[in-house]
């Protein structure tokens, strides 16, 4: 039978800010145990939460940049379950009045289709700390640095048909909330989490099949192999006639499966009420307008503008928009360049390649983004070839300086003067009369091969400063 | 009777209450009562009145988002039973 997959996703981000959403601590990563977990995060008795502003203010960013209601009122519930590292014994989330109400995202696709998907919601909460289960004398320890760090959590609606949909979403929502500066989207801290929902049904049924749900996915990779293996799990059991069971499970990397976690007893009854120590938050258009004007050109924007302003591909475009600081630095190279697709394939080309090898973000790049511009202007102005262009950029790839500098102190620059060139063109001729001579007895359609002969020796001859167009010209009239 | 010994049962084990076993009645035949007379006051028509979230007639203050807590971890932790390289220590919670 040919069967439908449906994934929701559910994806907490971490939020930027300096302090806990509740309290006064501070949110930085990886102090030592329990030193940014003050009296509030551990639940001490009269102990009252007080909401930070700025993740307020985040959250509205991000229902603004995905189109989305927002909530002019909205209430904090207290969601009730007992686990050491949640000193409260509740967490403290939005059920029915969360800040942010539907919206919706576009992703793109590698075949080159797209698909709008929908946003649910998503709500403001609080994160739990951290049980470490390595041996403490049969203890586990207890780790509150976390407690209270501020999560949106967003919630899609079951409109995605495919791991790699799944992934184009999650890369998207990354590059929304990196864009807009409320996370730092680092996946392997954790500040972006995934929970996902798979169910499979026979295609044209309208019913969605039983799901399940893999928790605390952490990178794009493993979301990706994750949901391949639980549909290749799934379709096995139900091409047998099984039946699946509701669950959660958990993926393993390291076996590439997904294990059923233990269903705890009565585990999703959470007994949500209003949190009686939050007071409703109330804002109104003035507040939702005044954030408005602060959103960044976000990457939906940016690549329909890529397209249309540098004539860039889909593809190019889709890359070079992907983060604020790439498309930031293709800007400025393409700027100082005066040619957009050059600069695109620099960027996407020896750049990306120099910074991978060395694991480097695009920010931490040694050679700045004027820079490159500057280096391709070269080539384009002729002062120098793209073949010693790529010498040019090593040097500053090892701190040599501006591209001009470079150029200048290693006399790297272009000869064009065709008098020079027929100089070393003739020293060429001189130096292999063999060859001259086997060019004249051939056929008109192999000399263009043979030519190729006394290009190279000549370049060799010139250190590769020639420019190779003239060159092939002059010596095409002296071997006629 | 509104609910069944045995929910009284399951409630208590979600907030983590032991309920003596000779108890178990009469907890379940007052929280009855309780239950009884909110279905009593479900005959009030609320269509137009906006569920209450907090009794109080006014808005969450908002505070800055600044770091104004200091690490008090030692007196923090000298009332815990169990403490070792910064982490509370509790019974273990996973086998």
């Amino acid at each position: 039978m040919a069967w439908e997959v449906v994934i929701g996703l559910e994806v907490h981000v971490q939020l930027a800010t300096r302090s806990k959403i509740f309290s006064g601590a501070s949110t930085a990563f990886g102090a030592s145990p329990n030193t940014q977990a003050c009296a509030v995060d551990l639940a001490m008795p009269g102990m009252l939460p007080v909401f930070n502003e700025e993740a307020l203010r985040m959250a509205v960013k991000f229902g603004l940049a995905i189109g989305a209601e927002i909530s002019e009122r909205s209430v904090f519930d207290r969601k009730n379950y007992f686990y050491p590292d949640l000193p409260k014994g509740y967490q403290i989330s939005q059920l029915d009045h969360p800040t942010v109400k539907a919206g919706s995202i576009d992703i793109h696709l590698a075949d080159g289709t797209g698909k709008t998907i929908g946003v649910t919601r998503a709500h403001l909460e609080e994160d739990a700390g951290k049980s470490l289960h390595e041996d403490f004398h049969g203890m586990t320890g207890i780790d509150l640095n976390r407690a209270g760090t501020p999560l949106l959590e967003i919630v899609s609606e079951p409109d995605l048909r495919s791991a790699k949909e799944a992934v184009a979403y999650l890369k998207k929502l990354h590059s929304i909330v990196t864009y807009l500066g409320i996370s730092d989207g680092d996946m392997s801290q954790g500040s972006m989490r995934c929970d996902c929902n798979v169910s499979l049904r026979p295609k044209g049924q309208a019913e969605f099949g039983t799901r399940t749900e893999i928790k605390n996915v952490n990178s794009f990779k493993f979301v990706e192999k994750a949901i391949n293996t639980e549909i290749e799990r799934q379709t096995d059991i139900l091409e047998d006639d099984g039946k699946i069971t509701q669950e959660t499970r958990l993926y393993d990397a390291d076996k590439d499966e997904t294990r059923s976690m233990r269903s705890k007893e009565f585990a999703n009854d959470y007994r949500y009420f209003p949190d009686p120590d939050l007071l409703p938050v109330v804002i109104d258009q003035a507040y939702i307008e005044a954030v408005k004007s602060t959103l960044p050109e976000l990457p939906e924007a940016k690549l329909k503008r890529f397209k249309e302003q540098y004539g860039l591909s889909d593809y190019d475009a889709e890359i070079l928009s992907s983060s604020r600081q790439q498309a930031d630095y293709f800007e400025a190279a393409a700027s100082a360049a005066g040619d957009a697709k050059l600069a695109a394939n620099w960027v996407m080309g020896d750049l990306a390649k120099n910074l991978n090898q060395q694991n480097l973000e695009i920010s931490e790049s040694p050679v700045p983004a004027e820079h490159l511009g500057l280096l391709i202007s070269r080539i384009k102005d002729k002062t120098i070839s793209g073949k010693i262009a790529k010498d040019v950029f090593t040097a500053m790839w090892n701190g040599e300086g501006s591209p001009d500098n470079i150029i200048e102190s290693k006399g790297l620059k272009q000869v064009t003067d065709s008098g020079a060139i027929e100089a070393i063109v003739d020293q060429v001729l001189a130096d292999n009369p063999k060859q001259v001579e086997q060019y004249r007895a051939a056929d008109e359609a192999k000399r263009g091969k043979m030519v190729g002969f006394f290009v190279g020796q000549t370049m060799k001859a010139s250190k590769g400063k020639a420019n190779p167009q003239q060159v092939n010209q002059i010596l095409k009239q002296k071997l006629s | 009777m509104t609910i069944k010994s045995e929910e009284v049962e399951k409630i208590a084990f979600l907030a983590r209450l032991r309920v003596a076993e000779d108890n178990r009645g009469k907890l379940t035949e007052d929280l009855s009562q309780i239950l009884d007379f909110v279905d009593q006051m479900k005959a009030v028509d609320t269509r137009n009145v906006t569920p209450l979230s907090n009794p109080l007639e006014m808005h969450q203050i908002l505070r800055p988002d600044t770091v104004t807590e200091e690490n008090q971890r030692d007196r923090l932790q000298a009332v815990a039973p169990a403490t070792e390289l910064g982490l509370f220590l509790v019974p273990k919670v996973i086998e």
